[in-house]
């Protein structure tokens, strides 16, 4: 904003913006003090806010009860495997579409949009029964390989977006300089795409970490990551609210804090580079 | 533009990504197309008779289905309608100068990175009982009867739901939109003496049209889909009042272990979700050019 | 040894034709320069000797071996590219010995080619800068260090100088005819800008629609244009080309005189005009005068101050053993004919 805003304004802005922000974050908010509650005071009437005894019995009781960190480590390997398989397929084949484009690149690259938008349950039982028939229900393996899957597109895309900003120029200069290819890709392009990279990396981390639709169902307990572990909680009776909701902060605390940190590049991934 | 060295090494590249793509894409939906026209149970695996497209006739008609696909709709158009309006009245906002607009901005993408699973609980306990519930709470403070979110609307439970998740998405999107808006836009426009609804009118609103058309687009692919938010809420309940025909066809194989019905609806959902994509993909394919 | 021949080569992007069927004799330790307009082919051609682009058909010999289907980095080639093209991530030491590395010379080798070389291009200063916190002049220089440490047989040059500020590449102009002097390497050299052409060449190639147009030193292109294009491209301000009833008189179809081969008279001469823009640098005056023989404004070049203004008459008269005749194909014609009457 170039122009100076009335003093009055700004607060009346201020109020209101507060407001709106802390009804969105509200039940995030309560979760997370809720869960710092004992379960008399989480289901008391009148609710309490701050004013309770703060405890951490809730934590420590998810962790023993529930063996909170097998699915938080699922979570994680879950996560990170089908990211790193993404970049291995993904960093090729971006490469080739941004800097050696052909006429059909352009199509390959929405026919691959195309496939995300597949809907998944139009393939679940298929994928269910061979995942049965290849003993890969409820493991790790298995759902690592459908995550690369389903996020492939969205990681190619945006590395595709990212290199496209990299002129081609340096890649030439790499090869006149004698690089093989796998130096001109390992050496020159890839430290230059660091920050898309990165970018790549935590959205699909992000993605990877929520996806509720495959975790949910082709693990039972094995591979079971934590969107499936708070599926558990599907029905607690009374006075298991604070409990829940630690369980639900463990759970969404570490993506959270990832997400704040990569808002901006978010945009541009969801939107396939159509906004940025 | 570059050396046959560099083509035939670029298509070795890229090789692999398509190749694993284009056997996810196909050999499942060969296979459900497949099953689709078998009498296929779980309980009776090894007897699976050609029906033809009994099991289409089955499921189409199948009174649950029709009431699946309405509450899809409007599951859809509920959630779009709140998520874009709101979306561009908290961008509006976000977009001013006020204090502690990082934090704020912060506070509003929050929901966006909940897992679904948690979501849906949080909501229905924590927000929507309605004994324990902060909504039933606030309710009977100012005098009002609580409302059984889960039983007495559990579709309107579900869009509010969705909609929350899905309000920073579209909110951080159209922001990204409005701010690279250039000022000197507005500057001319006022100059030209119009008034701020205007300007929000003639300026602004088809400045983020395109970032709106691709909100709507993406939204709808997602919201096709819901799943994790109906199993852990309501579980397509009560009756099929709450369900979708994602959950549907999950509902056929898990639950009923009907196969053949199950991949019908999931080939009816595939073409469903194509109509959108093609106008999404389209719209992507343009501005991919420029 | 830096010989490079291109025989018959040949380049197109499906149905579009960059480059018809071209021969070029390149020596070694010449100073080549293609020159031409935008799009004329030069970048394209640059291209195909460096090894970036294939070509349809032909033959690029480098040395005696044929190079056609060799990879870029077998050509022994080194190219400084317009955007100079520097590896961001890296501090200018490391690019200038990205190449070496990539060639697996020992660690000490590297070091000490790449210390010489940025002394010589007075870089040591900046060494372990990035790229980023360089100006554009010492980006160029570290560009040109990256290329000189391999020892190259043949230095190509992408328009180096244009993205560089009118003050600064004439001092690049100097640095690089300087390194050519003393290297005596074989370099071509593309740009659009004739000037450049003119003053660093051993040989200019004028390129037109990826046609040669005219391949000769620059004094010869200047004094001997094949034909109009050329005549028109070579020299600054452009050649005055005149058509119709003032060619005739010289028997041809175009006939050209440059800004510097016109005599000025207020009094009396040849073609009468009236200024239109008269500038006034102080060592020359540079008219543009309307005239009835062309209907656009001829060009006239004063050695010195000549004081007319806009408006003022003049009589112009081209030196008539510098005047160029073309035929009606626009080319070149023998003699200075005769003006009749």
């Amino acid at each position: 904003m170039a122009r100076n805003v009335t003093k009055g304004r700004k607060i009346g802005t201020t109020i209101l913006a507060w407001f709106v922000g802390l009804v969105i974050f509200f039940p995030i908010l309560w979760t997370f003090l809720t869960s710092f509650k004992t379960e008399l005071q989480a289901i008391s009437i009148p609710p309490v806010f701050v004013g309770f005894d703060w405890t951490l019995e809730n934590y420590a009781t998810i962790q023993t009860q529930s063996n909170y960190f097998h699915f938080m480590a699922n979570s994680i390997y879950l996560s990170l495997g089908s990211t790193a398989l993404g970049l291995i397929f993904a960093i090729p084949a971006a490469w080739a579409m941004a800097f050696s484009p052909t006429k059909r690149t352009k199509d390959v690259l929405l026919w691959m949009l195309s496939t995300k938008m597949l809907p998944a349950v139009g393939v679940l039982i298929p994928v269910y029964l061979m995942f049965i028939r290849f003993g890969l229900l409820d493991s790790r393996l298995g759902l690592i390989v459908v995550l690369f899957l389903i996020n492939l597109p969205i990681i190619v895309w945006m590395l595709y977006t990212y290199f496209k900003e990299i002129p081609g120029e340096i890649l030439e200069a790499a090869r006149m300089d004698g690089a093989s290819l796998r130096k001109e890709i390992t050496q020159v392009l890839a430290p230059m795409a660091v920050p898309g990279i990165a970018s790549t990396i935590l959205l699909n981390v992000i993605l990877s970490w929520n996806e509720a639709f495959w975790t949910l169902n082709l693990t039972t307990s094995n591979a079971a990551p934590l969107t499936a572990f708070i599926a558990s909680f599907s029905s607690p009776q009374g006075n298991f609210y604070a409990k829940l909701s630690a369980a639900s902060m463990l759970a969404i605390a570490p993506i959270l804090i990832v997400g704040w940190f990569s808002q901006k590049q978010l945009v541009r991934g969801l939107t396939f580079g159509a906004v940025k | 533009m570059a050396t046959l060295h560099t083509k035939s090494a670029a298509r070795a590249m890229m090789a692999p990504a398509v190749i694993v793509l284009l056997i996810w894409m196909i050999v499942p939906l060969a296979m459900t197309l497949y099953f689709s026209t078998l009498n296929y149970t779980l309980y009776n695996p090894f007897s699976t008779p050609f029906v033809g497209f009994e099991n289409y006739s089955y499921f189409l008609t199948d009174p649950t289905f029709l009431a699946a696909l309405a509450n899809t709709l409007v599951l859809v158009l509920g959630v779009l309608a709140i998520t874009v309006g709101g979306g561009i009245l908290i961008a509006l906002l976000l977009d001013q100068d006020f204090y502690g607009v990082n934090i704020v901005r912060l506070l509003v993408i929050a929901p966006f990175f909940v897992m679904p699973t948690v979501a849906a609980l949080v909501w229905k306990n924590m927000m929507m009982n309605p004994v324990y519930g902060v909504i039933g709470q606030l309710l009977q403070s100012i005098g009002l009867a609580p409302i059984d979110w889960m039983t007495d609307v559990p579709l309107l439970s579900i869009v509010i739901i969705v909609a929350w998740q899905w309000l920073p998405f579209a909110t951080l999107i159209l922001l990204t939109a409005l701010q690279s808006l250039s000022m000197d836009q507005k500057e001319a426009a006022e100059m030209d003496g119009a008034k701020a609804l205007s300007i929000f009118w003639y300026i602004t609103l088809p400045h983020m049209s395109r970032a709106i058309t691709v909100v709507i687009l993406i939204q709808t692919i997602f919201l096709l889909s819901i799943y994790a938010e109906i199993l852990v809420t309501t579980q397509g309940g009560p009756g099929s009042q709450s369900t979708n025909i994602t959950y549907l066809v999950a509902q056929q194989a898990t639950s009923y272990g009907d196969i053949g019905a199950a991949s019908a609806g999931g080939i009816v959902a595939v073409i469903l979700a194509n109509i959108v994509a093609i106008f999404l993909v389209r719209l992507i394919g343009k501005n991919l050019d420029a | 040894m830096g010989q490079i021949h291109l025989e018959k080569v040949r380049k197109a992007f499906g149905d579009v034709v960059i480059i018809p069927e071209l021969d070029l004799q390149i020596e070694d330790g010449e100073f080549v320069v293609f020159v031409g307009p935008s799009g004329c082919g030069k970048s394209t051609l640059l291209r195909l000797i460096a090894g970036l682009e294939d070509v349809t058909g032909g033959k690029i010999v480098i040395d005696g071996k044929d190079a056609t289907t060799l990879p870029p980095a077998k050509r022994g080639l080194a190219m400084v590219f317009q955007s100079y093209a520097l590896y961001p991530h890296m501090s200018v030491r490391k690019n200038i010995a990205f190449p070496l590395k990539m060639a697996g010379m020992d660690k000490a080798e590297i070091d000490k080619r790449v210390d010489y070389a940025a002394k010589t291009l007075n870089l040591d200063n900046y060494i372990d800068r990035r790229p980023g916190q360089l100006s554009g002049g010492q980006r160029q220089r570290v560009a040109i260090g990256r290329a000189i440490v391999r020892e190259p047989e043949a230095f190509l040059f992408d328009e180096p100088l244009s993205n560089l500020d009118a003050a600064l590449r004439v001092g690049m102009r100097l640095e690089i005819s300087e390194l050519h002097q003393r290297l005596k390497t074989t370099m071509i050299y593309v740009t659009h800008d004739q000037v450049e052409a003119m003053t660093m060449a051993d040989k200019i190639v004028v390129l037109r629609a990826g046609n040669i147009e005219q391949v000769g030193s620059p004094l010869e292109l200047y004094l001997h244009p094949r034909n109009t294009f050329v005549a028109g491209f070579i020299g600054s301000p452009k050649m005055n080309l005149l058509g119709g009833n003032e060619a005739a008189k010289y028997q041809a179809a175009t006939m050209g005189v440059r800004p510097e081969h016109i005599r000025l008279s207020t009094a009396d001469g040849a073609w009468k005009g009236t200024v239109k823009v008269s500038e006034h640098l102080g060592s020359d005056t540079f008219l543009h005068v309307e005239s009835p023989v062309h209907d656009e404004p001829l060009t006239v070049r004063a050695g010195g101050e000549f004081p007319v203004h806009a408006g003022d008459v003049v009589y112009l008269t081209p030196e008539p053993d510098k005047v160029h005749r073309f035929d009606d194909k626009g080319l070149a014609m023998k003699g200075n004919g005769r003006a009749i009457g």
